[in-house]
């Protein structure tokens, strides 16, 4: 759909990302020793870092990729929720005693703590390298699909926009800032999601459905782009869609139900009928079209899971196995997040760490709950925009007023700003202080530290935008899919087994953590997603069973530690210098 | 379980005990509801409570287990590390 963006919007949505970036400029002042700029002076409270933890961790994929999937397919967007949450159990309950007492400045160090390994320093660097690329390229295509809508301009114009704030913010101030960047996105974030739940719930349910035609959008081989066979303009376009087509039998005939309170607001849902839309592209001489059908379902068809993971009604083992295969990433990728490890730093003590970490899991799980409602208030919003599920969210907003939608969109852009700030965090930590310091032994003073930190981070923000662009068709939870499947199958195994298994030895580590990341990267390339989706070949000429590898990776990463380590030498006891 | 950085201060390692059972609980919970949705989908289209169906419910459930046993946890560890001494 074509949008048109008002000066309200390009108002409110430009302060901002001006106060943010200010702020961080504020703050820049304090943090410029390495220890400041890696781990923010170890003074931050525990609350303001546990919802800096959710404004961390709450990225685009959550936003926009959970809201659009609910809105789109129904529970299995939910799913995703409840696994992303789910991970922090692992993560406190596993890591996060253990960890705080090893490292200093990145994850790397503390893998690295017992042993002072090169290898161990190169590849679990390159492993955060990695993982933090994956992780960022959804967050910039999610840029990319909020400037679209918001100010109506190219895709890669949003892309570049978060390059340029995000490397400004972390060169000019390191974590002091994007710690307070993240704790002003989390509030936010929640406060907002919970007064626009608050208005889907005010609102109540009504009977909006449409017009039934098909859609088709197509591209011309010359680029050109049409609608229903005539040119794309603002006023012949595509319809909106996402509707409700009948109330349940108990309110008779009446088309709407007034101010619902939560459960009921499901209840009713699930007795309802109601229309969700889907696209099938085909290519032939003239160009590629996609036709969106609509599809009158129950309510109660909707709110259980398999309506994106068909493979759940369709009994194929294989399709189980990539569902609980995908479940298992997200409940083990959680801790393994090199860019979620590194807060654990920026607090004293191993109490605070907990303390902080109670407050995300709360503001997070709140935020999840929300999303839920979100989800399915624009699932009956007849606001969708029927090519893109990113947009679910913000789109809502706007069916409920101008300002509300310029709020909201300004807000997932400060989310992207917030993940990614931390990505590029990671990233530089790992280049600048593993790579540069550590394995290639060139001595640097602290301010050369923070310097180099800081030619590593732009270096970063340069690759981001360029491959938020390219990624730019690409669905946004798929990727964040990816991301937790390498950090899984990567960091996981190591982590674990150094902290409760005494026999572990370097060459176990390095093992684990290649041979990991290795995997899970050549069996997501090998699979059948990838293969329709980035080559372009037929799904079944994928080698592989099924698309998610963690059921497979992630215990082959045990096993390889365990049977390197049992074959190398014991290491000596104590620490060395 | 490896020792903690800091020998004779046993606070650590048993709230590190204390992590992993309440983890272990959790494993149960969460793998618990996949199986369900993997092999008795049906049970979780049921609406025992009238309203959700447990599909929903469980996940909602599930949220709040997760702060639930994080409280818990929380507290749990402040009890056993309290009489060694409280760091700040």
């Amino acid at each position: 759909m074509l949008y048109e963006s008002s000066p309200v919007a390009i108002a409110i949505f430009a302060s901002f990302v001006l106060a943010v970036v200010g702020l961080s400029f504020w703050l820049g002042r304090k943090g410029q020793s390495a220890k400041g700029y890696y781990a923010a002076h170890g003074e931050i409270h525990w609350f303001i870092n546990g919802i800096a933890f959710a404004g961390d961790y709450l990225s685009a994929a959550s936003f926009l990729g959970i809201c659009g999937m609910i809105a789109f397919h129904g529970f299995d967007g939910f799913l995703y929720s409840i696994g992303f949450l789910a991970g922090w159990i692992v993560a406190l309950f596993v890591i996060a005693e253990p960890i705080k007492s090893l490292g200093k400045f990145t994850f790397a160090d503390a893998l690295d703590a017992k042993y002072n390994s090169r290898g161990i320093k190169l590849s679990v660097a390159i492993s955060t390298l990695v993982v933090s690329i994956f992780y960022l390229i959804p967050q910039m295509v999610g840029a990319g699909d909020l400037i679209v809508p918001l100010l109506g301009l190219p895709h890669a114009v949003g892309v570049i926009l978060v390059g340029i704030a995000v490397t400004l913010i972390v060169v000019t101030a390191g974590m002091v800032s994007t710690t307070w960047v993240q704790f002003i996105k989390g509030s936010l974030l929640v406060f907002f999601c919970g007064v626009l739940a608050s208005m889907i719930l005010a609102r109540g349910l009504t009977v909006n459905t449409g017009s039934l035609e098909p859609q088709t959008r197509s591209v011309t081989s010359e680029g050109r782009v049409l609608v229903d066979g005539e040119p794309q303009t603002r006023d012949h376009d595509l319809r909106p869609v996402g509707t409700l087509a009948a109330l349940p039998a108990r309110y008779g005939g009446a088309t709407t139900t007034g101010p619902l309170g939560p459960l009921e607001y499901l209840s009713v849902l699930e007795d309802s009928r109601i229309v969700t839309w889907s696209g099938k592209k085909s290519t032939d001489a003239s160009g590629s079209h996609t036709v969106y059908t609509p599809t009158e379902r129950a309510g109660t068809d909707l709110l259980k899971p398999g309506g994106y993971f068909k493979g759940l009604t369709t009994g194929k083992l294989a399709d189980k196995l990539d569902f609980a295969s995908l479940m298992l990433a997200l409940f083990c990728g959680t801790a393994s997040l090199p860019h979620i490890l590194i807060r654990y730093y920026t607090v004293k003590d191993a109490a605070a760490a907990r303390k902080s970490t109670v407050v995300g899991i709360a503001a997070i799980g709140a935020f999840y709950v929300l999303t839920l409602f979100l989800g399915l208030g624009a699932m009956t919003s007849g606001a969708l925009d029927p090519t893109s599920t990113n947009m679910a969210a913000p789109l809502l907003a706007k069916s409920f007023n101008e300002t509300l939608f310029a709020v909201i969109s300004a807000i997932a852009f400060t989310t992207v700003l917030g993940t990614v700030s931390g990505l590029i965090m990671a990233g530089s930590g790992a280049v600048a202080h593993d790579l540069v310091e550590n394995v290639l032994g060139i001595p640097m003073d602290d301010a050369g530290k923070v310097r180099c930190g800081k030619i590593a981070a732009v270096g970063l923000g340069i690759v981001a935008m360029a491959l938020g662009i390219l990624f730019r068709s690409f669905n946004v939870s798929f990727l964040v899919g990816w991301a937790f499947n390498i950090a899984a199958s990567a960091n996981l195994p190591a982590l674990v087994m150094l902290l409760f298994w005494p026999r572990t030895t370097k060459e176990g580590i390095i093992s684990a953590v290649t041979v990991g990341m290795l995997a899970s990267l050549t069996w997501i390339l090998l699979s059948a997603d990838t293969f329709e989706k980035v080559y372009g070949l037929s799904r079944d000429a994928s080698p592989v069973p099924f698309s998610q590898p963690g059921l497979v990776t992630i215990p082959l990463g045990f096993i390889v530690l365990i049977v390197v380590s049992l074959l190398t030498k014991a290491q000596p006891k104590g620490k060395p210098a | 379980m490896a020792k903690n950085s800091e020998p004779g201060s046993d606070g650590p390692g048993r709230a590190a005990r204390i992590g992993f059972g309440l983890f272990w609980v959790y494993v149960i919970l969460y793998f618990g509801f996949i199986a369900l949705v993997l092999f008795r989908p049906d049970i979780l289209s049921s609406r025992p409570f009238g309203g959700v169906n447990l599909a929903i419910a469980s996940g909602l459930g599930l949220i709040a287990a997760a702060l639930l046993l994080s409280v818990v946890y929380m507290v749990a560890c402040r009890v056993v590390e309290s009489p060694g001494g409280e760091r700040r």
